[in-house]
């Protein structure tokens, strides 16, 4: 078989690929391997969200956000109040019935809340340096996550640690996501259902993320991450564009929240700790910083290894040593640590780093 | 009011153990330029060694204070050797890469070391023995005990050595040169990779030792105690001006001080909307509030922008 030769004829052949791929992958790995399979490649999207959405703040504009989890937790937590009869089991008074909100108000609400929490986180850490920037923001990352453990007395807002269930799922086109239903003959599992609507999401992001990139305000970014007094001098206006940058990540986190939320059908304070944060740190810092598609690649690796480890760590163990010496899960993290140290050791600019940051890297190594 | 003295003096030794670990970061932040996010983690370990080697020496039988003894003395080499090995290995190769890479080494690190913890010492919490005289004593209708005692008087024998050895020794001026400008230190003859490593060694020591005084307050130790311990010190250290050692003290004892009442009072503030359990939030807003207003800290200079 031979390629036809023009490069944009072979782009568009690529991507119609790529388009077929991830329109049949649920099928496939649903026939292949179970439906359990397919909820984690609906996990892994929501993780390429999110590492999107931090990949403005870390990636273009250079601030390193340790607290990123908490615009995760403000979306899901919006979702869950909005979706769910906890409200009007905790407010008899104010709220008749329980709210049932449409999916298409809720996400962009949940956007916009968790873009003014950006803002809101931003504004004072404004002038903070890069490691004071992290310490901070792990330290807001963790007072939400102290709030939602502890709002459920005397208000009960968040349900305190048991957290928020019974949560609807999205519903669209007046068929809800949550159960399996048939379309054109073909049977649709929930988790297939809520596949499309993620990769929609996803794709969607992805073209922001990519137009923003190419604008004049991800250029901004980009000379703030280099040099934030050179970036002044030229004009740009460092304070709004930071705030922007804080905001719009967070608008992303807010979204991939909400969509977890409804997934999942509860949430509680557990799956919005720092190692969450972290781990989504890990996915833009592996996968290269600023690059969007090292990004993705370096979510869907790390969405998918603790699945990998779950089910080959074990009986690799037990064959190696003749029991199970290590836990998939500490195994997990003590790999992730381990490739963070590497990384910044051997690759600094990620597994797929953009061409342009490996060229500034390379000039880097030489100045110095 | 003997609540307020009783808050007062329980944040006085919350306090004297933030400040032993605020140093380590202090420290390493003056000379480096970096914060070692990985520091917690050393304190933890401290303290699980030590209660693993005072399990071991309670039953032959020692007075109590001398099984202490030895479990810091086993303690405090063993954390000697983790922060050196983590200079050396995470930090050192990284000291001309751009400013982010350090701060994510370190939060390798410090994942590393707690999985390692986890591994060794498991999941569950290590009690500790209660072989320290706990009698109360009553100092203005508060009570006081030997124990409280014995870490704030141990805290400030130890801050009052460093401080020495940082003002009179050679390797104190060669710290404080480094600090200043390490190109120009080393053109004086100063040897800066191993000062760097003896401020990690020396910060690793006195983590230790704090490791060791919260177990003995809290009666626990468990792997992940840590993170936030390490999030306060930080804190603390932001407090009195990072890199100044006076400082660290300072923050660290306010710090104490400010968290005790804080959860001691919170309630009647806002009037039961807000419980004791919130305690951990103060440490944050403590720290925000710092460094909007007074970034340098209490007794820090004002600092230029890192180029």
């Amino acid at each position: 078989m031979t390629l036809p030769g023009d490069p944009k004829l072979r782009a568009r052949l690529g991507i119609v690929l790529i388009g077929i791929a991830l329109a049949v992958l649920p099928f496939v790995v649903g026939a292949n391997f179970g439906n359990s399979w397919v909820r984690i490649i609906d996990f892994a999207l929501l993780y390429v969200m999110l590492a999107l959405g931090l990949n403005i703040v870390v990636g273009f504009a250079g601030l390193l956000d340790l607290g990123y989890i908490a615009f995760y937790a403000v979306g899901a937590y919006l979702y869950a109040l909005l979706s769910s009869p906890h409200l009007a089991t905790a407010f008899p008074a104010v709220f008749a019935s329980a709210p049932a909100w449409s999916v298409w108000l809720v996400l962009p609400l949940g956007a916009l809340v968790a873009g003014l929490f950006g803002v809101l986180l931003g504004t004072p850490t404004l002038k903070l340096r890069g490691d004071y920037l992290a310490i901070v923001t792990l330290g807001f990352g963790e007072i939400i996550r102290i709030f939602l453990n502890n709002l459920n007395a005397p208000l009960n807002l968040t349900n305190g640690p048991q957290g928020i269930n019974n949560i609807q799922s999205a519903e669209i086109a007046g068929q809800s996501l949550g159960r399996s239903f048939e379309l054109f003959g073909l049977q649709i599992p929930s988790v297939t259902a809520h596949y499309y609507f993620f990769l929609a999401l996803t794709l969607l992001v992805i073209f922001i993320c990519v137009r923003l990139q190419d604008s004049r305000l991800g250029r901004a970014w980009v000379a703030i991450r280099e040099d934030e007094l050179a970036a002044r001098a030229c004009g740009i206006n460092t304070r709004n564009v930071k705030l922007l940058a804080f905001g719009l990540g967070a608008t992303f986190g807010g979204v991939a929240g909400g969509l977890f939320a409804g997934f999942q059908g509860f949430v509680s304070p557990e799956s919005f700790g720092l190692l969450e944060s972290i781990m989504v740190l890990c996915m833009v810092v592996l996968g290269g910083m600023g690059h969007i598609a090292g990004v993705i690649l370096g979510a869907l690796l790390l969405a998918l290894l603790p699945e990998v480890l779950r089910w080959g760590a074990a009986p690799v163990q037990q064959w190696l040593f003749g029991k199970v010496l290590v836990d998939p899960e500490s195994l997990r993290l003590l790999l992730f640590g381990v490739a963070l140290v590497l990384v910044m050791r051997w690759r600094p600019a990620g597994l797929w780093p953009s061409a342009l940051r490996k060229r500034e890297l390379a000039a880097h190594a030489e100045v110095a | 009011m003997d609540i307020f003295i009783q808050q007062i003096i329980n944040g006085l030794v919350l306090g004297s153990i933030y400040a032993l670990v605020a140093l380590g970061y202090t420290m390493v932040y003056g000379i480096l330029g970096l914060i070692n996010f990985a520091h917690g983690e050393v304190v933890m370990i401290g303290a699980l060694t030590a209660l693993t080697a005072i399990g071991l020496l309670v039953p032959s039988g020692l007075p109590g204070p001398v099984v202490v003894l030895g479990g810091l003395l086993i303690a405090i080499p063993v954390c000697m050797a983790v922060g050196f090995s983590i200079e050396r290995i995470a930090y050192r190769p990284l000291r001309n890469a751009p400013r982010l890479a350090p701060l994510i080494t370190a939060i390798g690190v410090s994942i590393v070391l707690q999985q390692l913890a986890m591994m060794g010492w498991g999941r569950n919490y290590h009690t500790f023995p209660a072989i320290l005289p706990t009698t109360p004593h009553q100092v203005f209708g508060a009570a006081i005990t030997d124990l409280q005692i014995l870490i704030v008087v141990t805290a400030a024998v130890l801050m009052a050595a460093l401080l020495w050895l940082i003002t009179r020794t050679r390797l104190g001026r060669a710290m404080r040169a480094t600090s200043e400008n390490p190109a120009v230190a080393r053109l004086m003859g100063v040897d800066v990779d191993r000062v760097i490593a003896f401020t990690f060694v020396l910060g690793s020591a006195l983590a230790a030792v704090a490791g060791v005084m919260v177990a003995a307050n809290y009666s626990i130790a468990h792997y992940a105690m840590g993170f936030m311990l390490g999030l306060k010190a930080f804190t603390a250290a932001v407090l009195g001006g990072i890199g100044n050692v006076g400082g660290a003290m300072l923050g660290g004892l306010l710090l104490g001080i400010i968290e005790s009442l804080g959860a001691g009072y919170i309630g009647d503030l806002t009037g039961g909307f807000l419980g004791s359990h919130y305690q951990d939030v103060f440490a944050f807003f403590v720290l925000i509030l710092v460094l909007v207003f007074r970034p340098s800290g209490l007794m820090g200079e004002k600092v230029a922008e890192r180029a």
